[in-house]
């Protein structure tokens, strides 16, 4: 219970800091929805152009970048600001982190709560309702629960891969935008179809890194389109198992890293 | 010590513009220097651009590969990975994101010590943005083209005036870049917090400087309009559009020359700005 208030306690902290500069704040919440909101748009601009992407119509691509948008939204909100490790792990003040008996994970999402970015995750999930109802899809119990359980899913692939890019930190301290490949990378590589990509690129991240069942497989699964890549109808089901290994995955490598944590010299 | 550091002129017998010119130089070696020191965050920002220009490359491809007469805003496929890669050896040369230098020097106090160098605060952060973009130009450039070149066909360009012109327009993107983010800092000086500016800045400077996807997928109108009424074209979409040979000679010239108008009078801007902050400033701290 104690330690319960500990953590409302950051957090409420976190919310009159944020409010204290109203302007800026208010400016910060739509901007930050702004972010995902030219993403959306930067696929249909691209539609102008073109009656298909990868052999999708626009219909069928907004609902692969809309359940990107959720899930990726509701992760940065809850987890993104992690990225604020490496500077901790340079200046050494992620010793103070680790002497407070309370989580060190935890505490660190919380120091920074990113309220400004509130906005955007109600955005993220209103084009994925707008995607929704904008394909024919035949529903059955199995798709409505995936509908529930893919942005879910897809929320804890991305926060994995935000936990598991922070942590390279702790062995690489200089490691700056390599994170951002992966984390902004993936958001961008999971918002189109997976047939508009080509060679090793494309093996790499969508099926070494998993990428792929994080928007693309689950929106097939939704519509009933095959997939033109051959892979079965039922691997769209497959996406909160990959999310769980990938979880698991970012579980180790955060203990590990804390582990390998030696503060510095100074 | 490096034994530069202490030989900034600015009082001297050579005469005070020449003097002022030395001084000008040396800040831009200071911030070449200072970029110089971060060679493993230099590799890391490199992997980064290559992975984004992949990305970006493969979905103009797939729009091209569909595109009434495959070619999409009058761009050919050769042309838009030019236009990616090109993009992606530029981005860390112009700078858009990141720099909040000025406004944390605002929140922090630290600007009074600013005031009382015999440099103003615009030309001295002109300076060190130089020695920045130099430094960027000579490591972060190359290694997108050169991926981009291995594993995508790219345009080649055709006139002799092109790799000219796109020189002198990477040099003006940069001070636009500069002086857009120098008055977006300096709003700190009213807001305190000036985070939201820069994370609005961020936003429209990549959408609308042609980042993301070319400016001429937008219908016509909106796409002068912007070109014409905000510096953000000026900032990407002019140089690649003018190394992608996108258009004609004249067009060409006529877009680097609309450059040239941004870049005078964002600097006016930032000077006019600056003038207006110092009258009513109250430096922070205690």
């Amino acid at each position: 219970m104690g330690e319960l208030r500990a953590y409302a306690a950051l957090g409420a902290a976190q919310v009159r800091s944020a409010t204290a500069y109203r302007t800026s704040f208010v400016v910060e919440l739509f901007a930050n929805m702004g972010a995902t909101v030219f993403d959306v748009l930067a696929v249909l601009v691209l539609f102008r152009a073109t009656p298909a992407l990868g052999g999708f119509s626009l219909a069928e691509a907004m609902l692969i970048t809309g359940l990107s948008a959720a899930g990726f939204t509701l992760a940065d909100f809850a987890v993104g600001n992690v990225d604020h490790l490496k500077s901790l792990v340079r200046a050494g003040t992620l010793d103070a982190v680790l002497v407070r008996p309370l989580g060190a994970l935890p505490q660190l999402l919380l120091m920074d709560l990113p309220i400004r970015k509130a906005l955007r995750v109600v955005f993220g999930f209103a084009v994925l309702g707008l995607a929704v109802a904008a394909n024919d899809i035949d529903w059955t119990p199995a798709r409505v629960l995936l509908l529930v359980v893919a942005p879910v899913a897809a929320a804890v692939f991305f926060g994995s891969i935000f936990v598991s890019s922070a942590s390279l930190a702790f062995w690489w301290v200089d490691s700056g935008e390599v994170g951002a490949a992966f984390t902004y990378g993936g958001r961008d590589f999971t918002s189109y179809p997976m047939s508009v990509f080509g060679g090793w690129f494309r093996g790499l991240f969508a099926y070494a890194l998993g990428f792929a069942f994080v928007a693309y497989q689950p929106a097939l699964a939704l519509l009933g389109v095959p997939d033109p890549l051959g892979l079965p109808a039922w691997s769209g089901f497959l996406s909160p198992l990959v999310a769980l290994g990938a979880a698991a995955f970012a579980a180790g490598v955060w203990r590990a890293g804390i582990r390998h944590y030696r503060s510095t010299g100074s | 010590m490096d034994q530069r550091d202490a030989s900034v002129p600015t009082i001297s017998r050579i005469g005070p513009f020449r003097a002022s010119i030395a001084t000008f130089g040396a800040l831009i070696g200071s911030g070449f220097r200072r970029y110089a020191t971060y060679r493993q965050a230099t590799i890391a920002g490199t992997f980064t651009n290559i992975v984004f220009g992949f990305l970006r490359c493969y979905v103009l491809l797939a729009v091209a590969a569909t595109a009434a007469g495959q070619r999409p805003a009058g761009y050919t496929a050769e042309q838009l990975a030019t236009y990616v890669w090109v993009g992606q050896g530029l981005l860390a040369v112009i700078g858009l994101w990141g720099w909040t230098e000025l406004a944390d020097r605002i929140r922090s106090g630290d600007i009074a010590a600013d005031l009382l160098r015999p440099v103003p605060p615009l030309a001295g952060f002109l300076a060190a943005d130089l020695g920045r973009a130099l430094h960027g130009m000579l490591t972060r450039f190359a290694p997108p083209l050169l991926a981009g070149a291995v594993f995508f066909p790219l345009h080649t360009p055709t006139r002799w005036q092109t790799v000219p012109l796109f020189a002198v327009s990477v040099v003006l993107a940069v001070v636009i870049s500069f002086g857009c983010r120098f008055v977006v800092n300096a709003s700190a000086y009213w807001l305190q917090d000036a985070r939201g500016p820069i994370t609005l800045w961020t936003l429209s400077a990549g959408v609308l400087g042609g980042l993301y996807f070319p400016l001429r997928l937008l219908p016509v109108e909106l796409t002068v309009a912007l070109w014409v009424a905000t510096p953000l074209p000026s900032l990407l979409q002019t140089p690649l559009d003018v190394i992608a040979e996108r258009d004609g000679p004249a067009l060409q010239a006529g877009l680097v020359a609309l450059q040239v108008v941004w870049a005078v009078l964002i600097l006016a801007l930032g000077a006019l700005v600056q003038r207006r902050a110092e009258r009513r400033l109250v430096v922070q701290g205690g």
